[in-house]
């Protein structure tokens, strides 16, 4: 099972994801859309990546790939040399629209994946306690997610995968329906977890800003069919100080070339002309 | 009845009633006191002392038993198939020709079929009721499983939730609000039918006073046996709205 923790044996030289000669077409009556092209990344172990790019350049559809919840048309997606067949545990998914089980209560939520993972009812009780303890929300343990806010119900779904053992965070814009207070607020958390716990992080977002908050490393892609344009290396030290000289001269420049690569498009750039 | 959204219910009822009354110069429709006395009689007796004098248990014993019987029939039958059929498209292609041809057909056009089949008798009434029941429940629980958010299954599935456990941990809990509203309505169409299937020569129940009044022109019987079924019937749903309501406790839009 490609799904199953094979952390501890995997070779420290393997990248944890690598993914080569990707291509996505998705059929249609009306002719087939080329989603993705020629695509090829490796992360490493412990690396905060960010995906970014404009609406309907296929980082989602990327995203989803490595998830699992599609299948590559052409090429290779490998987690430590093993093809993705499917969802799986190693890798957590954090979706935009939080998709939690509202019937039940946010330490039932949190506790999911170790019950269907058949651990022990004390252990589940530890490991939904301890990260319910992590995201700052034991107080609110017996809660629906109905009665949550926003930026409560996207950090039990973190807390959810993250009780699940997951190796790879998969987050598919899931700052972009909070408010700007609030989003701020859960980057800092989430950087905060990550440091504290050696995750693996790829974070699609459509925010230049984010994206230079966040990761070490920022993959730009490009529309018409989704590309890799550049892949960007950050070495601002954290905590990263948005009003900083360094911090904006950095957004300044990742934005010029996201800029770039979509005024290079013909289309979007006919219609800019006319 | 004090208060409350049904507090002037009965009050409209004797008002139609004596109204009614006025209008008919046959005096066959009874003024409210009569039927106040009937229903007297009909429950505790010692007042007219006929076949029907102290009957209300009896009568209304069987009928929920026919109501429940059909009823909890329809249920078993159909929630376990409308899950299957709204998860898996082959069923799906496979009996939805056969189950849309059937649904039109009035369940009082089975009387005949039924009374061949099962014989006068209380077999006869409770497959009409079954039948009324069956269908309300079955589309429901179909509609609540293919309506369930995919997200979810996506979000089982990253969690290492597969296969047959989906149905327990998903698309059950999912469907639960779609389910009740198709029991709500089966029991009421339980309710509705228990008359007709009571029509079929059956000595007691609710349906066979009612006809034994129409055909002793004793109108007073068949208004007590109307407001019976009426009150059983409000009754049996409020049931089910409380059970609705305590398993959907983490849904208060799907509260009734």
């Amino acid at each position: 099972m490609p799904s199953t923790n094979t952390s501890a044996q995997a070779p420290s030289g393997l990248p944890i994801l690598s993914i080569e000669g990707l291509e996505k077409v998705f059929p249609s009556a009306d002719g087939d859309v080329h989603a993705l092209e020629n695509i090829n990344l490796e992360v490493r172990k412990g690396e905060f990546v960010c995906l970014l790019g404009a609406s309907g350049c296929g980082k989602s559809t990327l995203l989803r790939i490595v998830g699992g919840f599609e299948n590559p048309s052409d090429g290779s997606a490998k987690i430590y040399g093993t093809p993705i067949e499917s969802p799986g545990p190693d890798r957590g998914v954090v979706f935009q629209d939080y998709a939690l089980f509202p019937w039940l209560t946010v330490a039932e939520n949190i506790s999911f994946g170790p019950k269907h993972r058949g651990l022990a009812k004390s252990e589940i009780k530890e490991t939904s306690q301890k990260y319910m303890q992590m995201v700052g929300l034991t107080q609110f343990a017996g809660k629906y997610p109905n009665t949550l806010s926003g930026g409560m119900k996207q950090r039990v779904a973190i807390a959810r995968v993250l009780a699940n053992d997951a190796e790879i965070l998969l987050m598919d814009e899931p700052f972009a329906a909070l408010d700007a207070l609030t989003r701020a607020k859960l980057q800092e958390e989430l950087l905060e977890i990550w440091e504290r716990t050696n995750l693996t992080v790829i974070f699609v977002t459509h925010s230049v800003e984010e994206a230079v908050i966040l990761s070490d490393r920022i993959v730009v892609m490009g529309a018409g069919p989704g590309h890799i344009e550049s892949d960007i290396s950050l070495n601002l030290p954290r905590p990263r100080d948005p009003s900083s000289i360094e911090f904006n001269d950095l957004r300044r420049d990742v934005s010029n070339q996201l800029r770039r690569h979509i005024a290079a498009a013909p289309k979007v750039r006919d219609a800019i002309d006319a | 009845m004090e208060g409350g959204p049904w507090g002037h219910l009965p009050d409209t009822f004797d008002c139609f009633l004596a109204l009614c009354s006025r209008v008919d110069q046959n005096r066959l429709i009874p003024v409210p006191y009569e039927v106040a006395v009937m229903m007297w009689d009909f429950a505790f007796g010692g007042i007219y002392d006929d076949a029907f004098s102290a009957s209300l248990l009896t009568h209304f014993w069987v009928s929920i038993q026919r109501v429940y019987g059909g009823f909890l029939l329809a249920v078993i039958t159909a929630v376990p198939l409308g899950l299957m059929i709204g998860r898996f498209a082959l069923l799906r292609v496979m009996l939805d020709p056969t189950l849309s041809l059937l649904r039109p057909v009035p369940v009082t056009a089975w009387l005949p079929l039924s009374m061949i089949f099962f014989g006068l008798g209380p077999k006869s009434a409770i497959f009409l009721v079954f039948l009324g029941a069956f269908y309300p429940i079955l589309l429901n629980t179909v509609f609540g499983v293919r309506s369930v958010d995919n997200k979810l299954f996506e979000a089982a599935a990253m969690l290492g939730c597969k296969g047959s456990q989906l149905f327990r941990s998903v698309v059950i809990p999912a469907a639960t609000p779609q389910i009740f509203n198709g029991l709500r309505l089966g029991l009421g169409f339980a309710w509705i039918l228990i008359v007709v299937g009571e029509m079929t020569g059956v000595p007691e129940g609710l349906g066979a006073v009612i006809m034994d009044g129409r055909t002793l022109s004793r109108t007073d019987l068949v208004i007590t046996g109307m407001i019976i079924i009426g009150i059983t019937g409000f009754l049996s749903d409020r049931l089910i709205v409380l059970l609705n309501n305590r398993l959907l406790r983490w849904s208060p839009q799907h509260h009734a």
